[in-house]
Order: structure tokens, then C-alpha cells, then sequence
């Protein structure tokens, strides 16, 4: 017993050790940020001299902070529910319609999460805008396209394991198959759409490729994008690069904090497939 | 349940219509315009057969440079993320104090979008790493990324400190499936230490590494964000990825035509590591 306690000692110092080491960067760029530039050049782990949120201040600005942040909320939001609402409809039907056409189809929506974004961009970028769509509902649009598949997925084999004798009932007692679909199977599948919810939050809120192609406008950006060019201007002023990138970060820790159950088990099961 | 035919496609209709319109039909295009001189700007295209292809595999130094780069740097990417992913979920599952805290800490960087990351470490890089390499007189810590092999290892850094965590949540779920029973007779048959973790854990945590090592390839290999932030490249064009340098062939080159025959040569490597993997690591998985 003795001996498996100072061991379990042993693994708890190694793991805060680890722990300091991992978190170590993002505590050293908060430092930096309260700081002038001279400081950081001066001594680079000292702590500031006086307290001030100047940089933020400045930051805040020059990011463009408040519109990058709304257009990253909404293409966000607007996108993941939609994402939701077409995947889930379709992979209602692919399990419930037991025909070769279902199968068919699901193995191509599966199929397509091995092709890399590189091989479709110049394509789509060309084809949307001929359409007139290189603007944010465009955008909104194209990350429902990306997203269904992977999310299909993901609800298909969910739904799988839901028993089909509810829906049954519903349609005998007159439910046409949108009022099934509304009342009886969403409310069962709350716990996946989480899931998916927030798979398809954390990849459309970070993502830079696809926006930096489509909405690279000024007042359009979202916040990587800002961020990006936030650094285009203003290299090796790391006085307001570190607090542009800690205000960058606050939405993601927030986010973080609430939803961390639910962000674990997305990871998990998102891995199942 | 009588189902009317009509309720099928018209509750796929949605997805359908946005997936053919957003992956199908450009996937399809990419391939036919990889065999054109497309430029991007006019809407002309001229047929010209394979030369794309044939320009790209035997004249294209950068590109054969960033395929070299990939493939290294995924390799080694791939191995520390797994290890690094294990070993802290076989750390955090230990029943000990602030077990609970320290994994919010090792995953919390994979939620930090690529693009952040990346000026993030290049801070810590260039200035931190460089400060205290002048401070205690350490050379090895000067001049980070300013080199190809610095910027290799660079890149490999971020990348561990961003995915592991996200490796040891997947963990984590294999080794909590574990069942107890089996661990204990193990230890009565005698196995204890390397032995345990060599006949009994590794072996039922197969299920697992064929996630890790599916999503950590890919990952690797598609690698663009943390690359474009971080070097961006350079120097001189020494750490550009594949990624990258298919990129960069489209939008400062203009060759969109020439970008496309790499991205469809590069969907195939992609596509055979993928399967081979697969295929592999499938097969060694077992039941408890």
C-alpha cells in the first residue's frame, strides 16, 4: 500500500509538471500582453511593470474585434444548425428506408470525408463564384455541404440503435412523416445532436482556408481571418499581437468551459466511426 | 410502417442537393480540370492531356520537396502525437488528485484553431526561445525557424502540443473499456509492469489506435493552418508542406491547372496511406 501511494505522489508531480509545461505558452503570451514592447524586448518572462490594458484596447481595434466576432458567431450558429437539421433528416431516412438506393448513398456521404479540401477549393471557389455566392450565406452554404457528410455519419449510427416501434405508433395515430419526424425522433436524438453539434462548432469556428477564400472582404471577416491579417500588418509588434491573440482565445475558453462534458464525450464518439 | 415514397427523397433532398453542389460535382471538375492549363482568371481551359501530371512528378523540385517534408514530418508527427497521447492518458486515468484538471489542461489546446497556434509558437519560438537562449547562453535555442531543421521541429511541437490531447480523450474511452476483471487476472497470473502494458493493454487498446493513428495521418498529412502560420513556408520554401505548395502553385503561381494535378495526386496518397492503415491496424484488433 505504502508503496503504490508514493508512486501515485510520484505520477501526481510528473503529471503537474506536464500539466505547467503544456499550459505554459498561453500563460507566458497573457504575461506579454500586459506589457509595452520594450518590456518583452527587455526581459521576456518578467512580469509587466504597471498593469494596463492598452494593448487589449488597441487590439481590439485594429482586429476589428466586435465584427469579426459577430460574423464568426453567426456563420457559426447558423451553419451548425443547419448542419444538423439536413444531416439529421437524411440519416432518418437512410436507416429507416432498407432499400439498396440507402445504401448506396450512405457509403458515398462516407466515402467523401477522405477527399482533402485541397482537391475541391479551386473548383468551388470557381463554380460559387459564377454563382454570385462568395459572400456569408454562400459561405453558410458550402459549410453545410462539407458538414453533412461527416455528421450523417455520425447519426446514422446512432439512429441505428434507436427503436423504430415509437414512430410506429405515431404514424397509426396520424402523424404524416414531418410531424413524426419533428415530435418523436428529434427529441431522441438530443444527445447525438450535441455530439455533432459541437464537432461541426469547434471545426467551422477555427477554420481559415474556406473563409479566407470566399469572404476576404473588409466588414465579412471571421476571426482567424482577422487574426491573419492582423499579423500581415504588424509583424514584430508582439506587444499588441499577444493581447490580439489572448482576446482571440477568450471566446474559445469560454466555450471550452461550458460545454467541456459535452466537448469530451463529442471527441469520444465521434471517434467511433 | 407504411412509409411513402416520396418521404425519402424529399428528407434527403437537402443534404443531397448541398453535398453534389459542394463536394460532388467540384471533386469531379478538380479531376477534369487537372488535365488543363486552367490559370484561374479566364474562363478558357485547353485540354492538355497529362502533362500536369508528368511536369509535377519529374520537374517540379518543390513539390518533390514538400512531398519529402510531408511524409517525414507526418511520421514523426504521428508517432510523438500517439506516444505523447498515450502515455498522458495512461497518466490522468490513475486515481489521483486533480487527475480531472490536468486533462482540461492537456486537451484544452486542440480547441486553439490552427492559425492561432501557429503565432502563438512563433512567439514562443522566435522571441521566448531566443531571450533565453541569449539569457543562459544555450545556442541551440537561437534562431528558431529561421532554418529548415528548426522549423521541422518547430511545426512537430505544435502539432504534439495541439493533437495529443485530443489523442488521450480517445484513450482515455479504450481504457476505460477495459474491463477490471481482466486486468486483475492478469496480475494473479503475474504480469506486472511492461509485461501488463505489452500483453494485455496495448493489444486491447488496438480498437483505439486505429483511430489515433487514421486521425493523426490525416491530420499530418493535410497539415495547412499551423503551417502557413507558423513559417508560412519559409525559409525559402524549405518546411512547405504539400498542402501549402498546392496553394501556392494556385494563388501566386496562377497555375490552377498544374494546383489541381497535385491536389488529385495528393488526394491519392492520401486516400492509400488512409486504407492501408486501416487495413493493418483492423486486423489486429481483439476482444477482451
Amino acid at each position: 500500500m505504502a508503496k503504490s501511494r508514493t508512486k501515485n505522489i510520484g505520477f501526481g508531480i510528473l503529471g503537474t509538471i506536464l500539466a505547467v509545461i503544456f499550459i505554459s505558452p498561453v500563460l507566458i503570451l497573457l504575461n506579454s500582453s500586459f506589457k509595452s514592447l520594450k518590456e518583452i524586448y527587455l526581459d521576456i518572462l518578467a512580469l509587466p511593470q504597471q498593469f494596463s490594458f492598452d494593448n487589449y484596447k488597441q487590439a481590439f481595434e485594429k482586429l476589428d474585434f466586435l465584427s469579426a466576432f459577430t460574423n464568426s458567431l453567426v456563420i457559426t450558429v447558423i451553419a451548425t444548425v443547419l448542419i444538423l437539421l439536413v444531416s439529421a433528416m437524411a440519416a432518418w431516412v437512410l436507416v429507416r428506408y432498407k432499400t439498396r438506393c440507402s445504401k448506396v448513398l450512405f457509403l458515398v456521404f462516407s466515402s467523401a470525408l477522405l477527399i482533402p479540401f485541397q482537391c475541391v477549393m479551386l473548383p468551388l471557389v470557381d463554380f460559387m463564384s459564377k454563382m454570385n455566392l462568395m459572400n456569408r450565406p454562400g459561405l453558410v452554404f458550402m459549410y453545410v455541404g462539407f458538414g453533412c457528410s461527416m455528421s450523417i455519419v455520425l447519426l446514422h449510427g446512432f439512429i441505428k440503435n434507436v427503436p423504430v416501434e415509437l414512430e410506429e405508433a405515431a404514424t397509426i395515430d396520424g402523424c404524416n412523416m414531418f410531424q413524426t419526424f419533428f415530435y418523436i425522433v428529434v427529441p431522441l436524438l438530443k444527445t447525438i445532436l450535441v455530439t455533432v453539434a459541437v464537432i461541426n462548432v469547434m471545426w467551422i469556428w477555427n477554420d481559415f482556408l474556406l473563409p479566407s477564400l470566399v469572404i476576404n472582404k473588409d466588414g465579412m471577416q471571421t476571426l482567424p481571418l482577422r487574426t491573419y491579417l492582423f499579423f500581415g500588418q504588424f509583424t514584430k509588434k508582439w506587444d499588441l499581437a499577444t493581447a490580439a491573440l489572448i482576446l482571440c482565445m477568450i471566446p474559445i475558453i469560454i466555450f471550452y468551459l461550458c460545454c467541456q462534458k459535452h466537448i469530451v464525450k463529442g471527441i469520444t464518439d465521434g471517434a467511433v466511426k | 410502417m407504411r412509409k411513402p415514397k416520396w418521404g425519402f427523397w424529399v428528407f434527403l433532398a437537402p443534404a443531397m442537393i448541398s453535398f453534389i453542389l459542394i463536394q460532388a460535382i467540384p471533386t469531379l471538375m478538380g479531376i477534369f480540370y487537372s488535365f488543363t492549363d486552367w490559370n484561374g482568371i479566364g474562363s478558357q481551359k485547353n485540354f492538355v492531356g497529362l502533362q500536369n501530371y508528368i511536369t509535377t512528378i519529374t520537374n517540379d523540385p518543390k513539390f518533390a520537396h514538400a512531398f519529402l517534408f510531408t511524409f517525414a514530418f507526418s511520421v514523426c508527427a504521428v508517432i510523438s502525437v500517439n506516444v505523447v497521447g498515450f502515455a498522458l492518458a495512461m497518466l490522468v486515468t490513475r486515481k489521483m488528485k486533480g487527475a480531472n484538471l490536468m486533462r482540461g489542461v492537456f486537451f484544452l489546446p486542440n480547441l486553439i484553431g490552427g492559425i492561432l497556434l501557429g503565432f502563438t509558437w512563433q512567439f514562443i519560438f522566435v522571441q521566448v526561445f531566443d531571450a533565453l537562449g541569449k539569457a543562459l547562453h544555450l545556442d541551440f535555442l537561437q534562431g528558431w525557424l529561421s532554418n529548415t531543421e528548426t522549423g521541422f521541429i518547430g511545426l512537430l511541437i505544435v502539432v504534439t502540443w495541439q493533437l495529443s490531447g485530443y489523442m488521450m480523450i480517445i484513450y482515455i474511452a479504450q481504457i476505460q473499456n477495459i474491463p477490471d476483471s481482466v486486468i486483475e487476472a492478469s496480475e494473479i497470473d503475474g504480469a506486472a509492469g511492461f509485461q501488463k502494458l505489452k500483453s494485455i493493454i496495448l493489444p486491447l487498446m488496438m480498437p483505439a489506435f486505429t483511430i489515433g493513428l487514421f486521425l493523426s495521418i490525416s491530420n499530418s498529412f493535410k497539415l495547412f493552418d499551423q503551417n502557413i502560420s507558423l513559417t508560412g513556408g519559409g525559409p525559402a520554401n524549405s518546411t512547405q508542406m504539400m498542402s501549402l505548395n498546392i496553394y501556392n502553385t494556385a494563388f501566386s503561381e496562377g497555375r490552377f491547372g498544374m494546383a489541381q494535378s497535385k491536389a488529385v495526386i495528393f488526394m491519392l496518397i492520401v486516400m492509400t496511406i488512409s486504407v492501408i492503415q486501416l487495413s493493418i491496424t483492423k486486423k489486429r484488433e481483439v476482444e477482451a
